[in-house]
């Protein structure tokens, strides 16, 4: 039989809400492991989890609008995200930041064109202490200096699917 | 890739997993929450509420039938908020990587005391990396009988807990924000009253504690109110970690007493040069050296812990800037004075610095600043104008007159 | 079962959907003395400062508060200042459960709110000398009560949105939103249709639909009940009077109106009357007046309406009971009301066939208006213009559905709110409360006051019950009802029920005669309806149904999109409240009561109908292609 994109959301949402279970609380760990699988929420994923949860598809729109960490568009596979709060930015964010543009070809708020890369800002992340501070998909990277900044996305690059994967597999336990 | 935060031992080390959970569980819920009130313990995220008396509302709150009760699965709830999020605050973090027993235990006695089944962790989307740690810790809790039901051996009481995560708002470290994002909503803070003692999550009663307060109260058990009471100030009593970065030798997760100066902290920490220092994260105060007498305390400067070192070469109007855009940011946006307000400060902040603001409309968005600070919904408008304020107030020759921006 | 009760929590329940009244105070509760500006008043706990401040006659400024919806507290203009409390309270969120003392404009109140104020003007977009609101602007209204003279915080030159004017019903102007999220309370909350909802954060939330498509390609309902709800211009109505002006200005165009009932009751309030006060006869001469060559009575056509869909119902009992057709689809659910229409159409496209396939009254009207009265006056059809005097915003859609062609020619070309009316007869230069009386025209005039009650929720269904008893029992209603009012369907509950034995049958009338020949097999029977206002009542009683509830055993339904029915229509004068509609209700009951004929069946215009044009009856082939419809399954789900 063939299975349309529709079928197939469908059926991936339902085995969350068989996980999380059908009241509107499970919607935020519903999103977060969509997110997480996908790169982002997709149109199908918010009208399909407001039907199974009896909700409507601009409150799920809303609440994925809301999140830093959930989005309507693809993220790439690695999402580094850049502490911009001020004890990293003392450190010396700026030059970090500059070099991942630069290595990267993107922007921040961009992906790169083979998908891979995401380069996004985040406020404190909590690691203050040890500024600059990057967060790469659940990784954290401390102390960096624009000169380790090839070698972090050489690291990614090899790991490819691996980091995220093994995350997912331990987040759904 | 995370280096050690802790400076010294903590004291947390030396407590012995189950002896705080045996001790509470040795006294009835109301003795255990007339102990806690007697120890003084105060809320560690920052707002300094007693914690024994949000378990009394907590546990005086309407307690449902116990057909209800029964029928509802769970009548209360303990929620732990682990979304540290002020910026310049990772003690959380340091609690969690190397103490989250304590915090585990510590909600397990929340849960006696006001007579929650279930315990929910609200952990912040950074520290993902630290839940197959932390899940495995609940695994070997329930394993020993420190969760699941029957804790300890005591009959009919049952507890355990599990983690929800955040999504990257920082605004969800409010407890009804948090509770709204645990219901499936947007982080918006609600009105208060009701407060969530009375209804919180799933409109139950809910004491939602920080992860610090929680882990001191196994502690206190062990060792006592007075040991607890002898040390810190009157009305802050006992030890308190914080967590230190900025222009200092040694920043780090310290452990001190309540009361101690910022001139000892900085001592401590080496940060003599200081020309100011950020108590209470973004939302907190920015203090001059003239004030480094002040004593760090919920009677004098209150904070969560976090405290950053401005060193003499920092632009004070910078370190402003970077708080208000990082509020710009953060609002929830429901309320107006801080949709608009943290705006407003923050285009002022661009005039300053463009050696474009006149001395009366500076005035005015004081103004707007201390409206801000009464007129705000909830805790994130009521504090995001303090560290302009402050710094308006003690670093205007930094701020006035300024004639080309970098 | 308890439909009036929602489950969901209680904080975040409008309060209309309690019944579309204000939660009763509970008498029971503790009394609490406060004091506010010095004066003591005495209030059952749990009062908000608000309310009690009210009961005093202290007026509060207010914005994001709004008395059919659930608190929000977020436009922080209702602050006040509480004795001993740090920051101040939003009076309108705060609850009293103990004596305080509060201060409702002290020197800080003022400043916070004229901040507030500021705060609030510098992201609204536009003059309020261009704007539809200009005058009825709440946000218009506390600039000018709190002397805001200048823009302490700046003020946009420049509109930062598009305006959405894809619906043919709702125009939205982000523009000149002020983000109270009233819209979001009434749409989620109050009419659980979720088109908007905030989206974004801080600085960037905006209101949006999903996935900010325009109106005219989401769930939309065009209820208007958002636009009623705005206290600014961001929301509104298509308006289409200039095109109408420019019908009455063309000779060549034979330009004629229709009126219903509730914009009768309401247009009053457009001249600073009181809620309440109908000026049907006036609005007449008004009309005249303003250019229009015919004015007709709605209600001809309600009564019409009546006769079909009740037919329609007969029909299929026989089928059901008679003829023991077991795909005959019983409870019949009315279609008169256009946003409940698209509300089925979207979220319950499988019980299509439940609903009357009669028109609405708007467009029976606008069929035979280019038909039957086209031969009768020789007017050729496509210079005749039909323009609807209606209290609601849906009929602008529905008078644009491409299936409403049945004359050959738009049916209706143009629906107009009362509000709309209210701006053109203004712009007449006409004072209408002063307007002398006059009829409506023929050959439609007479109308009864079953038509009337179809403004209000249950009206439809009163209406029905009159006709249907009196042609099945074959005597007087007024024989099981005192003055043939038929109470148990009356009323502002969100959802009624209502069961009516017919203990003994008449004989068939003649107009039914070749439909049913005998009504022996309703003898004994026991007719059970309901009536549902406000969508979200509506998917109440649609959920029961489907768990096979007691609605489900029904055999005739009465929804109406809007909450009060059609007196709270998207399209009623600005502000609404369970008051206002009250009181327009009232109205409206009264007007019934002084007509001399209050039962379709007995309205000689429609007999006449019968007699000259439709005369193979109701349900007849002819009926059928100009009486009755078809519908679209929509879906909800949006690619």
């Amino acid at each position: 039989m063939l299975v349309t994109p529709h079928m197939a959301m469908r059926e991936e949402l339902e085995a969350l809400a068989d996980t999380f279970g059908r009241d509107r609380s499970a919607l935020i760990p519903m999103l977060q492991a969509i997110q997480r699988k996908n790169g982002y929420v997709s149109d199908l994923a918010m009208q399909e989890a407001a039907d199974i949860l009896g909700i409507h598809p601009v409150e799920v729109h809303g609440v994925v609008s809301f999140y830093g960490f959930l989005g309507t568009e693809a993220n790439g596979r690695f999402v580094i995200r850049m502490c911009q709060t001020v004890s990293c930015d003392m450190a010396g964010k700026d030059a970090v930041a500059r070099q991942l543009e630069n290595d990267l070809g993107i922007e921040f708020g961009e992906t790169t064109k083979d998908g891979k890369f995401t380069l996004e800002w985040a406020n404190c992340l909590g690691m203050c202490d040890q500024g600059p501070a990057l967060l790469v998909n659940d990784k954290f990277y401390t102390k960096v200096t624009a000169d380790q900044v090839a070698d972090i996305l050489d690291e990614c690059r090899k790991a490819f699917g691996a980091t995220a994967l093994q995350a997912e597999k331990e987040w759904l336990v | 890739m995370i280096i050690d935060s802790s400076k010294g031992t903590l004291t947390y080390a030396s407590q012995e997993r189950g002896a705080g959970l045996a001790a509470a569980l040795g006294m009835t819920p109301t003795a255990l929450i007339e102990f806690v009130k007697e120890s003084g313990l105060k809320g560690r995220g920052g707002a300094g509420f007693t914690t024994g008396l949000k378990w009394q509302f907590a546990a005086a709150a309407p307690a449902p039938s116990e057909a209800a009760a029964t029928e509802a699965g769970t009548a209360k709830y303990v929620v732990c908020n682990a979304d540290e999020g002020e910026p310049g605050t990772f003690k959380d973090r340091v609690i969690l990587t190397d103490h989250a027993d304590l915090v585990f235990e510590g909600m397990t006695i929340a849960g006696y005391a006001i007579g929650a089944k279930r315990g929910v962790v609200y952990l912040r989307g950074e520290y993902t990396y630290l839940v197959p740690k932390l899940k495995e810790m609940l695994r070997a809790r329930r394993d020993e009988g420190l969760l699941g039901s029957n804790v300890m051996g005591k009959e009919g009481f049952g507890f355990d807990i599990e983690i929800r995560m955040g999504s990257g708002a920082y605004v969800c470290g409010e407890e009804t924000a948090l509770i709204e994002s645990l219901e499936g909503h947007r982080g918006e803070p609600r009105n208060r009253p009701p407060f969530p003692v009375d209804t919180g999550l799933g409109g139950k009663a809910t004491t939602v504690n920080n992860v610090e307060t929680l882990a001191w109260v196994p502690l206190i058990l062990s060792r006592g109110a007075e040991w607890w009471k002898s040390l810190g100030t009157e009305r802050s009593s006992g030890l308190k970690l914080f967590s230190v970065s900025g222009d200092c030798a040694a920043p780090g997760v310290y452990e001190f007493p309540f009361g101690l100066t910022v001139a000892d902290l900085l001592k401590a920490v080496g940060g003599g040069d200081a020309k100011a220092v950020q108590v209470g994260g973004a939302s907190g105060t920015c203090v001059p050296a003239k004030d480094f007498g002040r004593r760090i305390a919920f009677e004098d400067l209150s904070t969560g812990g976090s405290v950053i070192v401005f060193g003499p070469q920092r632009d004070m109007l910078q370190v402003a800037k970077n708080f208000m855009e990082f509020f710009v940011e953060e609002s929830c946006g429901q309320c107006t004075p801080c949709r608009e307000g943290n705006e407003v400060l923050l285009e002022g902040i661009e005039m300053l610095e463009y050696g474009e603001c006149s001395t009366s409309y500076l005035k005015e968005l004081v103004k707007l600043g201390e409206t801000m600070q009464i007129a705000s919904k909830c805790g994130l408008g009521q504090s995001s104008p303090n560290a302009f304020l402050s710094i308006v107030e003690n670093f205007r020759d930094e701020l006035m007159g300024r004639t080309v921006a970098e | 079962m308890d439909l009036k009760n929602p489950s969901c929590d209680t904080t975040r329940a409008p309060v209309s959907q309690q019944g579309g009244v204000c939660t009763l105070p509970d008498l029971e509760a503790p009394k609490v003395t406060v004091n506010i500006d010095g004066i003591d008043v005495e209030v059952v706990s749990g009062t908000t400062i608000l309310e009690a401040a009210n009961q005093i006659g202290v007026k509060i400024p207010t914005l994001c508060q709004h008395p059919d919806l659930a608190i929000a507290g977020v436009c922080r203009m209702c602050v006040v200042e509480v004795e001993g409390m740090r920051t101040l309270q939003a009076s309108c969120a705060y609850p009293i459960t103990g004596p305080m003392t509060i201060k409702t404009q002290s020197r800080r109140v003022r400043q916070a709110r004229r901040h507030i104020l500021d705060l609030l003007l510098r992201k609204h977009y536009g003059e309020c000398y261009a704007c539809v609101r200009n005058g009825v602007c709440e946000l218009q209204s506390l600039a000018e009560e709190y002397g805001v003279d200048f823009f302490r915080f700046g003020h946009p030159t420049e509109p930062l949105y598009e305006v959405d004017t894809s619906s043919y019903s709702v125009h939205r102007d982000m523009n000149k939103c002020v983000l109270c999220r009233r819209c979001v309370r009434t749409c989620v909350d109050l009419q659980e249709v979720g088109v908007y909802e905030a989206v974004g954060r801080s600085n960037q939330t905006r209101i949006e639909t999903f996935l900010e498509k325009p109106l005219a390609d989401v769930v939309c309902i065009n209820c208007g009940q958002c636009i009623n709800r705005c206290p600014t211009g961001a929301l509104r109505a298509n308006d289409p009077s200039d095109e109408i002006w420019a019908a009455i200005d063309d000779p060549t165009k034979h330009v004629v109106m229709q009126t219903a009932p509730s914009p009768r009751a309401g247009i009053g309030e457009c001249f600073g009357l009181e809620p309440g006060h109908a000026l049907t006869f006036e609005m007449n001469t008004a009309l005249r007046r303003c250019g229009f060559d015919k004015v007709f009575d709605t209600n001809f056509s309600a009564d019409l309406t009546i006769i079909e869909e009740g037919t329609e119902l007969i029909i299929r009992l026989k089928k059901a009971l008679v003829d023991g057709d077991a795909d005959v689809k019983l409870p019949q659910f009315t279609s008169c009301s256009p946003g409940w229409v698209k509300f089925i159409e979207h979220f319950y496209p499988e019980y299509l066939e439940h609903l009357s396939t009669a028109k609405s009254p708007q467009q029976m009207f606008g069929a035979l208006i280019k038909t039957y009265y086209a031969q009768l006056t020789g007017i050729d059809p496509k210079d005749i213009v039909t323009v609807a005097l209606m209290p609601c915003s849906a009929k602008k859609f529905e008078c644009n559905r491409p299936e409403m062609v049945d004359s050959g020619f738009k049916d209706i070309d143009y629906g107009l709110t009362t509000r709309e009316l209210g701006a053109m007869i203004k712009e007449a230069g006409i004072w209408l409360p002063d307007m002398p009386k006059s009829d409506f025209d023929d050959p439609f005039g007479t109308a009864t006051g079953s038509g009337v009650i179809f403004g209000a929720t249950g009206g439809v269904m009163e209406a029905a019950l009159r006709t249907v008893i009196e042609l099945v029992a074959g005597q007087k209603v007024e024989n099981f009802y005192d003055h043939a009012d038929i109470i148990p369907v009356r009323g502002f509950d969100g959802v009624k029920y209502a069961e009516i034995t017919v203990p003994e049958v008449g004989p068939v009338p003649d107009l039914l005669k070749d439909l049913v020949p005998s009504w022996d097999f309703l003898k004994g029977a026991t007719l059970k309806v309901g009536v549902a206002h406000g969508t979200a009542n509506a998917k109440r009683v649609m959920e029961d149904i489907k768990a096979g509830g007691i609605f489900s055993q029904c055999h005739f339904i009465e929804f109406m999109a809007c909450p009060g029915g059609c007196i709270g229509g998207g399209g009623q004068p600005i502000p609404t409240s369970p008051a206002i509609r009250a009181a327009r209700a009232k109205a409206i009951y009264s007007e019934d009561a002084a007509y001399e004929v209050r039962k379709s069946h007995e309205n000689p215009a429609v007999l006449k109908i019968y007699n000259e044009f439709l005369q193979d009856g109701p349900c007849s082939h002819l009926s059928h292609n100009l009486l009755h419809t078809h519908y679209t399954p929509r879906g909800k789900f949006i690619s």
